[in-house]
């Protein structure tokens, strides 16, 4: 018996390689360097310097791309335009992200519980925080979050769909449970994102046995070739599709898929809340167009189906349930909800619009998000003594925010008007390109449905707007917010702000790269 | 050449990022630097004005094309014909003077720099939309418009200004966004490439029929909210009554316009065979808005809400005027745009001027001024005159014109909106009667003579419209050739119904 070591093709996965490698050497510099504000200081400069030359890295093969991309390991993963455009956009989100992970209020406290191995308020708990300890392994952590989520927008191949999917999950299960406050609905967050996420990784598990089975090949390329070869069709390839598809709209956080997200947004860290958001949705928005164009295309008219009703439940049941929410990051959640809606519709008759509509869909959101939560982490409460509590999420506590801070506020706002799809914000865009996508292909009573829970949507984006800028600061609360300082923060308020104005008003050269993007290297769509 | 729509964009939205920059110490002149900043708009309009060649109104002069989203085929393409000509002068020539009525509202500087940043704002995206000649670049002006007014609306004015605020932008946001499926699909008909959405490249389009009515009823609905008809108007006498005056002003006498001049530029001449399709319903809804607006006008205490109830009526006749697709209903209309913004705006700053004396729009607490304020009853009765259509003044002119034109195709809805007409006397005297004839109240504190800031607000409209009242050839000669060329757009219609 011979084995044949697999012809593999080191420079286009440069990228990834560095930041794995980087979140592999972030776990030995945990364990060797001691003291905690140097740990510290070492993993945020690793993760930084990893994730900025892993974006280097991708533009210069962006750049240097000759032809269409490569297919390495063995048809397993293909590196393509596609591809690089989806990774530099979870890199922004990730830098932007270890931003955030890095953000302290003024009194020196961290997003993340100094311990996360002890029970909520015990003893060890209070020691632990008054010897100043610190969870800097979520840097290493969210680093593997990023490399799995570039590996997942690459994946041609069943089975390392799956791999991708635990890589980037896991992480994140971890992540979620770090609250350092309110630790016990950190727990649950964490609890029902892990039990509900390994139940849709065995269905996308299963999903791609049968495919397997009906194809005899985990391979993207070579599932098309069966799907077209196949005469009839088989139940066990729709069986099969369905099941790949519902696990991936589980991370997309699509109806009915969507149960974990507004306990997993509302408990988990606020950094994280806003990395998951905006990082997990695109690269599953990533691995959803690959498996769709690349292997299911002959199916689009068995699956429209279900793409039609999964989209106008998200919308419908995002948009109503939002409107009642009386916690902001739970409000955040249904509108994420609403959003994975919106990302379907584009899917609506898989026309070819919405490989480059998508990723600006992506990009505008989820610039928005980072910044929205980038805001909240700085919105405090304030105990009566003046020390300086946890995040003011609960809706009322932001009356009267943009007498507080008109900056802050005004770039909320800003996100808000981005979500609510405005025009002069990058969410117009967004939204225009992905309706555009789906009109082409016919789909225009879902794209009437969509513009109707667009403008319920806006009703609870304005809310907020009305509570902060045309409301008076309650009486007697005058003291009870505190609004924090942190200069990594308000870098991730700026930067995000300043990207969303400028992706509303001069979309063109971001829409050229994603144009740009939007030939895949295989698939019957290309 | 000079790109001068360009520069009436930009500049008084470059004149409201300088006041919200201005730092605080700087802001006791905020006034003046925002009228200056509009009185050189109005300078620019006149200029525009008259730089405008008459001799060929029709085709579109000043017309500036800038490559912006390629990718999506949207251009940064300005330009106006006749219509859009009159629409700009309107706008640049109603700001300074909300800016001069409203010269004493706020008292705290910030509050004031505010305010008028967010008016000057308000005049970039108006002068932006009636010169706008891409679908895309109107559409996006179009929706971002909502924001400062709806800031205008819910920061300052009356106790429900945040509901009045939050209804007008929920109104105005679905009858947009369904116009942006409009948008889109308008997109696909077209002939794509990097200029799809300018106007010249969607005019003419072979549409199959059912398209061309879907498109056109998802950009109508989104005017018939702007330009409130019934049963889409019941935003407006909401906010009318909780805004400011010179915001309502602003709001009706300009921003509406946008309806009736969307219905005009985009549904009719991009759609003319479903226009044509549409036209009996969109009269009987037309003439139902003339009678219901009148009606309901008649029976308001509150000024504000009558004097929106008289614009639902009025805008009910310019809708009336546009479908009926002849030559001189539709110039009546376009004229009538022009006209019942001097009439409204005029209308609206002494209502402003009536509650900043007396602190309230009830026509009941009001009584017996004629005597005590000669100057001011006679301008108000001079500019509620223009409002019920007396000749001479120029809202005259127009509705006859509409009513003349409307006549030949439709008869009875012609019939039925003089009744209108007739029914605007009553309003109008009814109001100025309780106003300002009556006895003299004895125990009430003395009241105001117009001051000289307040006639310079409403004195030049008033004048205006006895020169166009008298001199209407003035506005119709560069209003004929573009509402010809729009006329003959639709097919031809069968006369005599």
């Amino acid at each position: 018996m011979s084995f044949v070591t697999p012809e593999i093709a080191w420079a286009p996965l440069a990228p990834l390689i560095i930041v794995l490698g980087a979140a592999a050497a972030g776990i030995l510099v945990e364990s060797f360097v001691r003291a905690p504000e140097r740990r510290r200081v070492a993993q945020l400069t690793l993760a930084l310097a990893a994730l900025l030359a892993a974006f280097g890295t991708a533009v210069v093969q962006w750049a240097m791309l000759d032809g269409a991309g490569t297919v390495v390991l063995a048809d397993m993963v293909t590196i393509d335009r596609q591809a690089l455009a989806w990774q530099v956009l979870i890199l922004v989100f990730g830098v932007l992200g270890t931003l955030l992970f890095a953000s302290r209020t003024r009194a020196g406290e961290e997003a993340f519980t100094p311990l996360g191995s002890v029970a909520p308020g015990s003893t060890e708990e209070t020691l632990a925080r008054r010897k100043g300890f610190q969870v800097t392994e979520v840097f290493p952590l969210a680093l593997f979050a990023v490399g799995g989520m570039m590996l997942f927008t690459a994946v041609t191949d069943l089975i390392f769909l799956f791999v991708a999917l635990e890589v980037f999950s896991l992480p994140l299960y971890i992540l979620v449970a770090l609250a350092r406050r309110r630790r016990f609905l950190s727990h649950e967050g964490a609890l029902k994102y892990f039990l509900l996420g390994a139940f849709s990784s065995a269905i996308l598990l299963f999903g791609a046995a049968f495919l397997y089975g009906a194809t005899g090949t985990t391979a993207y390329s070579g599932i098309a070739a069966g799907l077209t070869s196949a005469t009839g069709l088989d139940p066990l390839i729709l069986a099969g599709a369905v099941m790949v598809i519902v696990g991936l709209m589980f991370k997309i956080g699509a109806v009915p898929f969507h149960s974990w997200t507004p306990d997993a947004y509302q408990g988990a860290p606020t950094p994280v809340t806003a990395f998951m958001g905006a990082a997990t949705k695109a690269a599953a928005t990533a691995a959803l167009i690959r498996v769709v164009y690349e292997a299911l295309y002959a199916l689009e008219w068995e699956l429209s189906l279900l793409f039609w009703i999964v989209a106008i439940a998200s919308m419908l049941l995002g948009t109503v349930v939002a409107l009642v929410q009386t916690d902001l990051k739970r409000m955040l959640a249904y509108s994420s909800i609403a959003h994975a809606g919106f990302i379907l519709v584009a899917f609506a008759g898989f026309p070819d619009g919405a490989l480059s509509a998508l990723p600006f869909y992506l990009a505008s959101y989820g610039l928005a998000t980072m910044g929205a939560f980038a805001v909240i982490s700085q919105v405090r409460e304030k105990a009566e003594d003046g020390t300086v509590l946890g995040e003011a999420t609960r809706l009322g506590q932001w009356a009267g925010l943009g007498k507080r801070s008109p900056l802050l506020a005004g770039a909320m706002a800003l996100f808000l008007l981005s979500f609510a799809g405005i025009p002069l914000t990058a969410g117009f865009v967004g939204k225009f390109v992905a309706f555009a996508a789906a009109i082409s292909s016919g789909a225009w009573p879902l794209v009437l449905i969509a513009v109707i829970a667009s403008a319920a949507a806006a009703f609870f984006y304005v809310r907020l707007i009305v509570l902060m800028f045309l409301t008076d600061v309650p009486e007697g609360q005058e003291d009870a917010i505190e609004i924090e300082f942190s200069p990594y923060a308000r870098t991730v308020v700026i930067l995000t702000a300043v990207a969303v104005v400028l992706l509303g008003i001069v979309p063109g050269p971001v829409l050229s790269v994603f144009e740009n993007a939007g030939v895949l290297l295989l698939g019957a769509a290309g | 050449m000079f790109p001068i729509l360009t520069v009436m964009v930009a500049l008084p939205a470059v004149g409201a990022a300088v006041l919200w920059a201005l730092p605080s110490g700087a802001r006791e002149r905020v006034r003046e630097i925002a009228l200056g900043i509009t009185v050189l708009e109005l300078a620019l309009a006149v200029a525009l004005f008259v730089q405008f060649d008459t001799a060929t109104a029709g085709e579109i002069q000043f017309s500036e094309t800038y490559a912006w989203i390629p990718q999506i085929g949207a251009s940064w393409a300005l330009g106006v014909n006749g219509i859009g000509l009159l629409m700009v002068v309107l706008a640049a020539l109603l700001t300074p003077l909300a800016i001069l009525a409203g010269w004493w509202e706020d008292r705290d500087p910030a509050r004031r720099t505010h305010y008028l940043a967010l008016v000057l704002l308000s005049e970039a995206f108006m002068v932006g939309i009636f010169a706008a000649r891409d679908v895309f670049l109107f559409y996006v002006l179009f929706e971002a418009m909502l924001i400062p007014l709806y800031f205008l609306i819910g920061s300052f004015g009356g106790l429900q200004r945040r509901y009045a605020a939050v209804k007008f932008l929920l109104y105005s946001l679905v009858g947009g966004l369904i116009m942006l499926v409009g948008v889109v699909a308008l997109y696909f008909q077209g002939p794509g490439g990097e200029e799809a959405f300018l106007t010249d490249n969607l005019t003419g389009l072979d549409m199959s029929t059912s398209t061309e009515r879907l498109i056109f009823l998802a950009f109508f609905l989104a005017f018939a909210i702007k330009a409130p008809m019934v049963p889409l108007h019941t935003w407006l006498p909401t906010v009318a009554e909780n805004a400011r005056p010179g915001t309502t002003a602003l709001l009706v006498a300009v921003l509406d316009k946008i309806g009736t001049f969307g219905m005009l530029t985009l549904c009719v001449a991009l759609f003319p065979e479903a226009a044509e399709w549409a036209a009996p319903v969109i009269i009987v809804f037309a003439v139902i808005s003339v009678i219901y607006g009148a009606l309901l006008a008649i029976g308001q205490r509150n000024m504000l809400r009558l004097v929106a109830f008289t614009s639902v009526s009025h805008f009910g006749i310019m809708v009336l005027g546009i479908f009926a697709f002849t030559q001189t209903s539709v110039e009546g209309a376009a004229l009538y745009m022009f006209n019942h913004g001097l009439s409204t705006g005029a209308l609206f700053f002494a209502v402003g001027f009536l509650i900043h004396r007396r602190g309230t729009a009830d026509v009941t607490e009001y009584g017996g001024l004629q005597k005590v304020v000669p100057v001011f009853a006679g301008t108000f009765l001079v500019i509620g005159l223009s409002a019920l259509a007396l000749p001479g003044l120029s809202p005259f002119i127009s509705e006859i014109m509409v009513l003349v034109g409307a006549f030949s195709v439709a008869k009875a809805a012609v019939i039925v909106a003089t009744l209108g007409v007739v029914l605007a006397a009553l309003y109008v005297l009814l109001t100025y009667q309780k106003v300002f004839t009556g006895p003299v109240p004895e125990a009430r504190p003395t009241f105001r003579e117009l001051t000289r800031r307040e006639r310079v607000v409403l004195w030049p409209l008033i004048a205006l419209m006895l020169v166009l009242g008298f001199l209407p050839g003035i506005a119709i000669d560069v209003l004929s050739e573009p509402s010809a060329d729009i006329v003959s757009t639709v097919p031809v219609q069968e006369a005599g119904e």
